[in-house]
Order: structure tokens, then sequence, then C-alpha cells
């Protein structure tokens, strides 16, 4: 137990805060632990985290994704358009919009892997190009998303949150089987050694390609739970998410260099940063002031992550 | 060992070229089953392309490569492992962020993309235990590894690969004595199974051990092929350098006890790991540093120079006591001390950088030199001889032994009064070490006082004036004279007495 907690000593640290956070939220606010409370505590967490999810897959490859956001917003306009009408529909509406994300994802990953062009220019271009078709499919805000499966999703299961139930599926029904196959372990081999994942016969083109499809794929399934809290279109709500995603992966344990961390890491992160602007939200500091209370927590919370360099004896291991 | 059969492995009138340099030109080459191959050349002579060309790192600019008599085209790794084409690459193809199982897991041929069950790794586990690695944990993140280990791992990840033709490409470089001895009984079991063996060294006696077949290659070319015994080292030299050595250390000038001391140590000791160490280097001595992998002597080498924190013991530098911090107050024109660090391509040089511009990251901040000054680093180049195709191109152009030639003369630079060096010949080829030996050997005679780490004891023995052995981060015996011999090393380094009595390595 104490070898595990070493070995995955981010994710941890990051729960650790985590639930302090949550205790200090619940504490403070005046309708306390209730199943409403954290209802609507979860389904902010889990948009952050999925989108969280999608930033993930492009940073553990070394790479990163600028898009993540404007896939959130293309799909989630997408949804307004299919979600409604008979199940069946619906259904094949929910598939729609995360295969859309895919999509997404597999388009900047083409252009990466063949163009052999950094992911920074190419998720900042086609994030252009995804808002650019989501402001075609909205100009303004509107639409809408059955009601019933709105409520199913953002509700609760016998008091426990509907968002965090998704969110252990994510964990418990993909991620951990995922680890273990080899394209789980192939992500991790590109990111910390490509020359090493390359020799060794790994096909690293395959292996990217799949990376950013993958961030396409939650970048679909951000914009689609989004859509079901919110229950319209709207186009313009990609910037703040693309920022977010990227401080909420580094504040869960993963390194912007590539082959460290996790996906409960990124969830863990997203929902610390949430957290804390939920608390900065009752906690009565002025509006004003949040950003920069908000930034130095976040500093605080990666500098204890990276405190075990005061440790090493030989200086060469702060530079590993 | 000639059989009339199809050979495994045949390539035919093989070039390859990169831009403007012919890396092989027209090569032929034939690789048999059962047979350890050796091949042999200087760095830049063409070996490290023709194993990525096997290898299907590289694809070859004209010429073609046979498997089993049939034409194949290798266009990535994927491709050659499918024919049995194994290598173990001198530059470490391990992730760092990964651990040890996951590594072995790593393109083993069953694992695809899908989930990953773990066959073979009982296989790799032996063969870890067979060549001493037993204590490596398959969760220890590689990066934790110290470099002897991480060539264990490639090791036990190649074999794991059932190779049919199996590349070794220095792949014993960083190992002990002990160590080495075993990889190759497992080599020689290997071969006796069937499997073609290609083997890449510097050291003549490892070659001596293990070939059965030799092929030397210069400049791009194979110049000849034969068995191993037609030839004697003289002659295998003069093929691979083109010209006669007759030497391949300097003359050892008679001994100077009475110089002046430079660096002297007292009592130096670290975390476990360095243990009550004391010695004096004085003008123009070259002090070696013996002793299997890991035994405390790469540790002292770094605390000389302030890399580690919290030691204890007193250095003192031209009798004066100092306490040394941090590389940057060793390089201080008062102390001038230089360092060359074990591991060239990571903490000696900024490979992407140009020559040019690692050359100057010494010499930054000293205030006595101006490191932009193309005149300061033109004597050190000169005398090292390094050969480039100009100096702003990036350090990474270079061949291994002409990238270490960068890294001394960027210290040379600083006139350094004492030079630390961490096995500064390894993996380089014959001639780059001879020119590094009779180097040493002249600075040493201008009054740099040399302490020098080695792995390789034929240094130990014919260039240092006094060698020290550690074991377990303590000296077991200083060497000097008469005494310096290969017995007397061995037997420190494995801490036994030289008399072969209860040997218990």
């Amino acid at each position: 137990m104490l070898d595990y907690m070493r070995s995955n000593r981010r994710e941890v640290i990051a729960g650790v805060v985590l639930v302090a956070l949550l205790s200090a939220y619940l504490g403070t606010h005046p309708r306390g632990a209730s199943t409403y409370v954290m209802t609507i505590w979860a389904n902010q967490c889990l948009i952050l985290g999925l989108a969280a999810c999608a930033q993930f897959f492009a940073v553990v490859v070394r790479g990163i994704d600028l898009s993540v956001g404007a896939v959130m917003a293309l799909t989630n306009c997408v949804a307004s358009y299919v979600l409604e009408g008979s199940a069946v529909g619906m259904a094949f509406g929910m598939v729609a919009v995360v295969a859309a994300g895919a999509l997404c994802g597999l388009l900047n990953g083409l252009i990466i892997v063949y163009g052999r062009i950094q992911p920074i220019v190419v998720t900042l271009a086609t994030a252009s190009i995804f808002v650019g078709i989501a402001l075609l499919l909205r100009p303004t805000p509107g639409g809408a998303v059955n009601y019933d499966l709105a409520d199913a999703m953002t509700l609760d299961v016998l008091g426990i949150p509907t968002a965090l139930v998704i969110t252990a599926v994510a964990i418990f029904g993909f991620w951990l089987p995922f680890r273990r196959t080899g394209l789980g372990l192939g992500l991790y081999a590109l990111g910390s050694s490509e020359q090493a994942a390359f020799q060794s016969g790994i096909n690293t083109r395959f292996i990217r390609l799949a990376a950013f499809t993958l961030a396409g794929v939650f970048g679909g399934l951000a914009g689609l739970f989004y859509s079901f809290v919110t229950t319209t279109g709207d186009a313009g709500i990609s910037a703040g998410f693309t920022l977010n995603s990227i401080a909420a992966v580094v504040l869960g344990g993963v390194l912007l260099r590539g082959g460290v961390g996790s996906l409960i890491g990124a969830l863990a992160g997203a929902f610390i940063l949430k957290t804390i602007a939920s608390l900065m939200f009752f906690s009565g500091i002025p509006s004003l002031a949040q950003p920069l209370f908000e930034g130095l927590i976040l500093a605080a919370a990666i500098a204890i992550g990276g405190a075990d360099v005061l440790r090493a004896r030989n200086k060469l291991e702060v530079y590993a | 060992m000639s059989n009339s059969s199809t050979p495994l492995l045949e390539m035919r009138d093989i070039s390859m070229h990169f831009g403007a340099t012919k890396a092989l030109d027209g090569v032929d080459f034939i690789c048999n089953a059962g047979e350890v191959h050796a091949v042999l050349g200087e760095n830049g002579a063409g070996k490290s392309t023709l194993m990525k060309l096997i290898a299907g790192v590289l694809q070859p600019t004209h010429g073609q490569l046979r498997v089993d008599g049939s034409d194949v085209f290798l266009n990535a790794p994927q491709a050659a492992l499918r024919h049995g084409l194994v290598c173990m690459f001198q530059e470490l193809s391990l992730v760092p962020d990964l651990t040890v199982r996951e590594n072995l897991l790593l393109g083993a041929p069953a694992a695809g993309i899908g989930w990953l069950r773990g066959q073979g790794l009982d296989k790799a586990q032996d063969v870890l235990g067979r060549i001493g690695g037993a204590q490596i944990k398959m969760a220890a993140r590689v990066a934790d590894l110290t470099l002897p280990q991480r060539q264990q791992v490639e090791i036990a990840k190649a074999i794991m690969k059932k190779p049919r033709l199996l590349i070794l490409d220095e792949a014993t470089s960083a190992l002990s004595a002990s160590v080495v001895e075993k990889v190759f009984d497992l080599v020689r079991e290997e071969r006796d199974s069937g499997t073609a063996i290609l083997f890449i060294s510097h050291r003549f006696h490892e070659i001596e051990a293990l070939a059965d077949r030799v092929s030397v290659f210069r400049n791009g070319q194979r110049v000849e092929t034969f068995m191993k015994g037609d030839h004697d080292y003289a002659a295998i030299i003069n093929m691979m350098v083109g010209q006669k050595i007759e030497e391949l250390f300097p003359e050892k000038p008679p001994p100077r006890q009475d110089a002046e001391a430079v660096l002297e140590v007292r009592n130096y000791t670290w975390e476990g790991q360095v243990k009550d160490v004391s010695l004096t280097v004085r003008r123009g001595q070259i002090v070696g540093l013996g002793g299997l992998d890991g035994q405390g002597q790469g540790a002292f080498l770094m605390g000389l120079v302030g890399l580690l924190r919290k030691a204890d013991g007193t250095t003192a530098i031209a009798g004066q006591p100092t306490r040394i911090g941090s590389p940057k107050q060793a390089k201080h024109q008062d102390i001038a001390l230089a360092y060359i660090p074990e591991d060239r391509k990571t903490e000696g040089l900024i490979l992407d950088q140009s020559i040019q511009e690692n050359l100057e990251l010494a010499a930054l901040g000293r205030s006595d030199l101006d490191a932009g000054d193309a005149a300061l680093y033109a004597g050190a180049l000169e005398q090292l001889a390094l050969k480039h195709g100009g100096l702003e191109l990036p350090v990474s152009s270079l061949s291994g032994g002409n990238q270490q030639k960068v890294v001394l003369a960027k210290w040379l630079a600083l006139k350094p009064r004492c030079l630390l060096l961490a096995d500064p010949t390894r993996g380089i080829d014959v001639k780059t070490k001879t020119q590094i030996y009779a180097i040493l050997r002249q600075l040493a005679d201008q009054g740099t006082a040399i302490l020098l780490l080695s792995t390789d004891y034929e240094e130990l023995i014919q260039l240092c004036d006094e060698t020290h052995v550690f074991f377990d981060g303590a000296v077991v015996a200083s060497l000097s004279g008469d005494d310096l011999t290969p017995q007397n090393i061995i037997a420190a380094t494995l801490n036994v007495s030289p008399e072969p009595q209860a040997a218990h390595a």
C-alpha cells in the first residue's frame, strides 16, 4: 500500500487536496452536504474533468491540445440539434456528438502526424476552424436538449450525483483497463522517450494519432455533458475551457513534458480547480480578487508536487 | 563453421548516404546462424549505420537486404522484429518514465495495442537473474536505475524477443568485468542454439573472448572478414586505422612523489555510498579510480565538484582548505577543477546546440575569460584534432569520439589545475582513445593533476601512476609501480586477496 502510494504520489497528493477542499466547501455552503449541493458541484466538476481528460491524452504524448474548448463548443452546438425526439434518435444523437468530437481529434492527429507540424500550432489553427463551424451551426445560443435525458444525466442515482457515477465509470470502466493495454503503455512510452519507443518497435505514428483521437473523443464527451447541464447550444464557450483544462492536468500531476501522470490525476486536477472556484464564490472574497487567489492556490498546489526535489542529495537528480 | 546453406542475413552492395557523406559505400556483408560475428572499426567507420539498417531504423540509399535468401524491405523496427532481427542499441532504448516491467513489455512480440498479458516476463526475469541483475525490481522506474542496471535490462529485453539475429552494439560498455562474463555466457548459449550474433565492441579482450568471425570496417567499407585468430591485435588495428599504431598508451614518466599536491581529499563520506575516502593527486600525476560499477567512485567524483549535498570530509586545493559547494565554484579560477561526466550525451553536451555554443558553456561565468572568444578554444581543438564540418553545426552531427573531444575541449579551455574524468573513453574507438591517452599524458607533463575513473583496467595500469580501487564505497587498495597488475586490480575490485585462494566472487 505504501509502495503504491509512493509510486502514485502525484495522484495521492491531488486526492488529499481535493478531499480537504471539498470538506471546506461543504462546510461553508449554507445548505451543507446535501444531494442538491453535491449534484451541482459534481456537474460543474465533470464538465472540466472531461475536458481535462481530453487535454491529458494530448499532453501525455508530449503534445498539447489548444482545441479542447473548441471541440466542446462544436459538439455542444451539434448536440443542440440532435438530442430531441425518439429514444432511439437521441441515442444515435449522443453517438453522433461523440463521433463529431472524435473526428475533430482525428483531424488534429492526421495533420500533426502526417504534416509533421507541432501540436500547438495545429490545434491553434483547428480550434478556429471548429469554432467557426460551431458559429455557423449556432450563430446565437439556442436549440434544446430533451429535458428527461438531461435530468437523467445531471441529477442523482439513489442520492449519488450521476456525474460522480460517470466519473467512476471513466476511471474503473475505461482508464484502469486501458492502462494495461499496449496502446495505454505506448502513450507513455511515446511521451517519455519517442526514440526509445520507436527503437522498441512501437508504431509511433499510430499511437500519436490514437492519442489525439482520444483527446477528441473526450472533448466530445465534455461537450455532450455540457449540453446536458445547460440544455442549449452555444458556440462561445471555448476559451475558458481550453486554458482551464491545461491548468487542471498540471494540477493533477501530469507533466507537460509528457510521459508522466494519469487520467485519474487529470480528473482530480479538474475537480480541485472547480472546487476552488466554488469555494471562492461562497467565501465572501470580492469577485474581482478571485482570479488572484485561484492563481495563488494553483501555484502552491503545484509546488507541493515538486517538494521532493528538496530531499535529493545528488544535485543532478534535481534536473532529472 | 562454414555451411553451404543460405546465410541468415545477407547484405548486397549496400550504400547509405547522408547528404554528401557516405556512411556506407557498396558494402557486402553476410551473417550466419550459430555464429558470433564481431564488427570492428573506428567511430565513423559505418558500424552503427550498418546495425541501424539491419534493425530497420534506417533504410539504405542503395542495395538489398536478404533474410533466408529472400529480399526484404525493413521500413521500420517492427518489420525487422518480424524477421527476428533484434538490436540492443548503444543509445539506450528504454523509456525512462516507465517501470522495468513495462519496458520489457514494450514492443514484445506478443504485445500489440490490446490487452497485455505479460508473456515472456518470466524469461526476462530469468535472464536478468543470470546476468547479475536479480536485484532489479520489476516495479522500479527505469529512470531510477543506474547505467549498468539499464544495460542489463536492455539485454533482457532483447533476449526476451527470441531473436534469430541479435545485434549487440557496445552492449556491455558500462558493465563490470564479472557481469560481462555472465552476459557472454548467455550470448554463447544463444549462439549454440542457433542465433546469429553481431557484436560491436571497442574492447579487444571482449572480442577475443566471444567472437568466432571478425569483420573490420573502415571509412564506410568492409576491409576484411576473417576467423578469429587469423590476425593478431597489431594487424587488426592496422586494418582499422589504415596506419600503424605502435603503442596504444603513451610512455609513463618516472614517478614524481615529491611534486606538490594539487588536490588533497581527507575522510570524504556521503550517504553510505562513499566511505572515508582519502587521496592525494599531485602535479603531473594521473591517478586512477577503479572498481566495479557503483562502488562509490562515481559519486566521489561528483562530490568533488560540489554535486552532492551533505557530504563530510575536507578538500584542499594546492594546500588551501577549500569548500566546493557547486560546479560553478569548482570551475572558479582560484580552484580550477574540471569535471568530465560519465554520460556525455546528457550531462556533458547539449546535443542540439552547435559545437561553438557547447564549447562556450564552461567558460561562461568565469570573470577572467571571454567565453565568446574563439581563440580561447583554438588551442584545445588543435591539440585534440577535432574532426568537424564547421563549428556552427550541432554537436549531434559528430561521432561519439568527436563529441567527447568537444567536452574535453570546453574544459581544457579553462586551463584547469585538476581534471576529473569519469570513464572518458567509454564507447569510443581505438584511435580516439589513443589520442585521448596521449593528451592526458601531455596535460600531466604540463603540470595538470588528473583523476581518472575507468572501467577498463588496461587504462588503470598503462596510463595511471597510481590507482585506487573502490569496493562498497571505500578504497580497498591503492596500487602503484610494480603492484599495478591486472591480477591485483581484479582481486581488489572483488575485495579478495590477490592469491588465488577462496575467491568468493
